[in-house]
């Protein structure tokens, strides 16, 4: 039993994990607290779903199921789809609203405010298109494998674990062996030195964008592939999200990671040992013990506040 | 036809002015003292549910139900709402400004899970009824009790209005729009900065707590749904749309987003067929949040803005400084 909470928590933690990285990105890089960030989350769902619907429909062939997966190639084209969507919606809000705030030098919490407004936009304009009604991208019912130790899990759940550790690793290779990783992170650090030392501040700040949402589309698509697809998916999801990238340390990206493997786990223990409707808390009680005992997070530098 | 339309106006106002009652509180916690709170809805439940607690008759299915008269619901609501703040506050206020943003919004989803799964103090998804209204002796005649009604939020929201007015002009109040300025002079001048948030996120949150209970006692009946983020983001419309800062804006910005609100509700309910009204109400909200990041871009002052100058011995000098007068947002320094 332990060890079937183990399993989901870590498939749980993979899609938390995904979103965290990218909250952890434009919070260290952009500085503030981006409350639309769980609406790339379902805005990239809803892309990858209509994506494959098309795919799907356009050629049979497409979605025929490869190997002992659920879906098949019209998700993968799709996810890439989608990926390439929120991007573009992330940039389009971000040269509509955060943009202009920026340049007009506004304090960190308008620009939260801001992020607040746009999400409030973003989830209820997707309820309005979509209805609030579940969707699927398939109906099939995936057999459970048995793996040792009397774990159940599905090839899908697998292969999020395994997608979400691996993007994981090679952003943070991204960050510290690429010039532009290293630009990045030096934006971070000071983005006046970054900007007198050459770095083009106006491409970083679209390059960390295009992450944040891409990362958050893949997270939206496993979301939906492993449970639903709701307009709600995101807003659910934004708390575990701001608490993974607190834990982790805010500007860490295997921080971020690892911290929403935690977050999981303890949502999938409290299923077991306190109930499912307590799962939502969980994030909440992680929080708090962050903000309590470590505010820097597990792998954050103690920042000048 | 116009006794019914005068019931419904006095319905209408007395549920805007509880709103203004939230609003107020919202603006000592950001308009004057720049605290960010995105879990409005929380402290408003955690008003609401501590009243009826205290006010409704004694239930055998579930804790509580303590009989007590309704004054004594509101003070219990002030009390515990500004309890709650106070705690998120102590938690958060060292911390990066956006900290306590998340940390509210936290709040706001724990309360909505306990409201809904402590069924044995909550009432569970079904909530609580038979809160006590007060003026039950008028139930009979509907406009009477509207109106009655309606005379005593009012009374709450002037009393409020003029209580905060005099405070925001005390050296109290200067303190806070001093810290939110420029915490580091206000600090040098001897001032505790962090006492004063924590002591202005208290006083917001106990208000927001009374706007719950007056809210609750006047339906008389509360359930999780009336407490979800929705409420949280009708609030900070009506903040930004009247003038953060500003306390006539509060109550200006209150009314006149929920007669926005109602309008555009009614005109969407005739123009979408049935079948589609649960959608059309999620456009309604959509609409608010382009709104508030349209009023953010372009007129972040509001339709009423900031008094810059609220101590009475600087009366003479506003169109002397023209830096006092500029057109920028409430700002506090990056933390």
């Amino acid at each position: 039993m332990i060890a079937q909470a183990l399993l989901d928590g870590l498939v749980n933690g993979a899609v938390i994990g995904l979103g965290a990285v990218g909250v952890t990105l434009t919070y260290s890089i952009l500085r503030f607290a981006n409350f639309a960030h769980g609406e790339l989350v379902s805005w990239g769902a809803y892309f990858a779903f209509l994506l494959n619907l098309a795919l799907g429909s356009a050629l049979l062939s497409l979605g025929a199921p490869i190997g002992p997966f659920s879906f098949g190639w019209s998700l993968p084209i799709a996810l890439v789809g989608a990926v390439l969507l929120s991007a573009t919606l992330a940039l389009l809000v971000d040269w509509l609203l955060f943009g202009p705030l920026r340049r007009k030098g506004s304090a960190v919490i308008i620009l939260v405010m801001a992020s607040f407004g746009a999400a409030l936009a973003l989830r209820n304009l997707l309820e309005f298109l979509f209805s609030s009604a579940p969707l699927y991208f398939t109906n099939a019912l995936q057999i459970a494998m048995r793996l040792p130790g009397g774990i159940r899990a599905t090839p899908d759940q697998l292969l999020a674990i395994g997608i979400g550790l691996g993007l994981a690793v090679a952003l943070h290779l991204f960050l510290t062996r690429t010039p532009t990783g290293r630009a990045m992170r030096a934006v971070a650090e000071n983005p006046q030195l970054a900007g007198v030392a050459g770095i083009d501040v106006r491409r970083i700040v679209r390059t960390v964008w295009v992450l944040g949402a891409g990362l958050a589309a893949v997270a939206g698509t496993f979301s939906g592939l492993l449970v639903q697809i709701r307009p709600q998916m995101g807003l659910d999801l934004l708390l575990p999200l701001f608490a993974a990238a607190i834990l982790g340390g805010i500007g860490s990206v295997p921080g971020a990671m690892i911290a929403g493997l935690i977050v999981g786990l303890g949502e999938a223990f409290a299923v077991r040992l306190v109930g499912a409707e307590w799962r939502a808390g969980v994030a909440f009680v992680v929080l708090v013990a962050v903000l309590l005992l470590r505010p820097q997070g597990l792998f954050g530098a103690r920042r000048a506040a | 036809m116009i006794l019914d339309l005068a019931a419904y106006l006095a319905f209408f106002l007395t549920v805007a002015l509880s709103y203004a009652v939230i609003t107020l509180g919202l603006n000592v916690q950001w308009g004057q003292t720049g605290l960010f709170n995105v879990g409005v809805a929380g402290f408003v439940a955690v008003g609401a549910y501590a009243s009826a607690l205290l006010t409704t008759p004694d239930a055998p299915d579930r804790f509580g139900g303590f009989g007590l008269p309704i004054i004594v619901g509101w003070a219990g609501a002030m009390l515990a709402a500004g309890l709650v703040s106070l705690a998120v506050g102590a938690l958060t206020m060292r911390l990066r400004s956006d900290y306590l943003a998340i940390a509210t919004f936290g709040v706001a989803v724990v309360v909505q899970l306990c409201a809904l799964n402590l069924q044995t103090v909550t009432g569970g998804p079904f909530g609580i009824g038979f809160i006590p209204r007060p003026f039950t002796s008028f139930a009979g005649d509907p406009l009477l009790f509207s109106l009655a009604n309606l005379a005593l939020l009012a009374l709450v929201v002037l009393a409020l209005y003029l209580f905060l007015e005099r405070l925001l002009s005390s050296p109290w109040g200067r303190v806070l729009r001093a810290i939110r300025e420029d915490e580091a002079a206000a600090t040098a001048l001897g001032k505790p900065a962090l006492r004063f948030r924590l002591q202005a996120f208290a006083l917001g949150g106990a208000i927001m707590g009374l706007a719950g209970a007056a809210q609750a006692h006047f339906i008389g009946f509360i359930a999780p749904d009336n407490y979800l983020p929705t409420l949280t983001f009708q609030v900070w419309a009506m903040l930004i749309v009247g003038g953060s800062g500003n306390n006539r804006g509060a109550i200006l910005g209150a009314v006149v987003v929920w007669a926005l609100w109602a309008l555009s509700g009614s005109v969407i309910g005739s123009v979408f067929p049935a079948g589609w009204q649960a959608r059309a109400a999620a456009l309604q909200i959509a609409l608010i949040g382009v709104g508030l990041c349209a009023i953010l871009l372009w007129r972040p002052r509001g339709i009423l803005g900031e008094r810059r100058i609220v101590s009475r011995h600087l009366v003479t000098a506003p169109k002397a400084n023209p830096s006092l007068v500029n057109n920028t947002p409430p700002e506090i320094p990056h933390a």
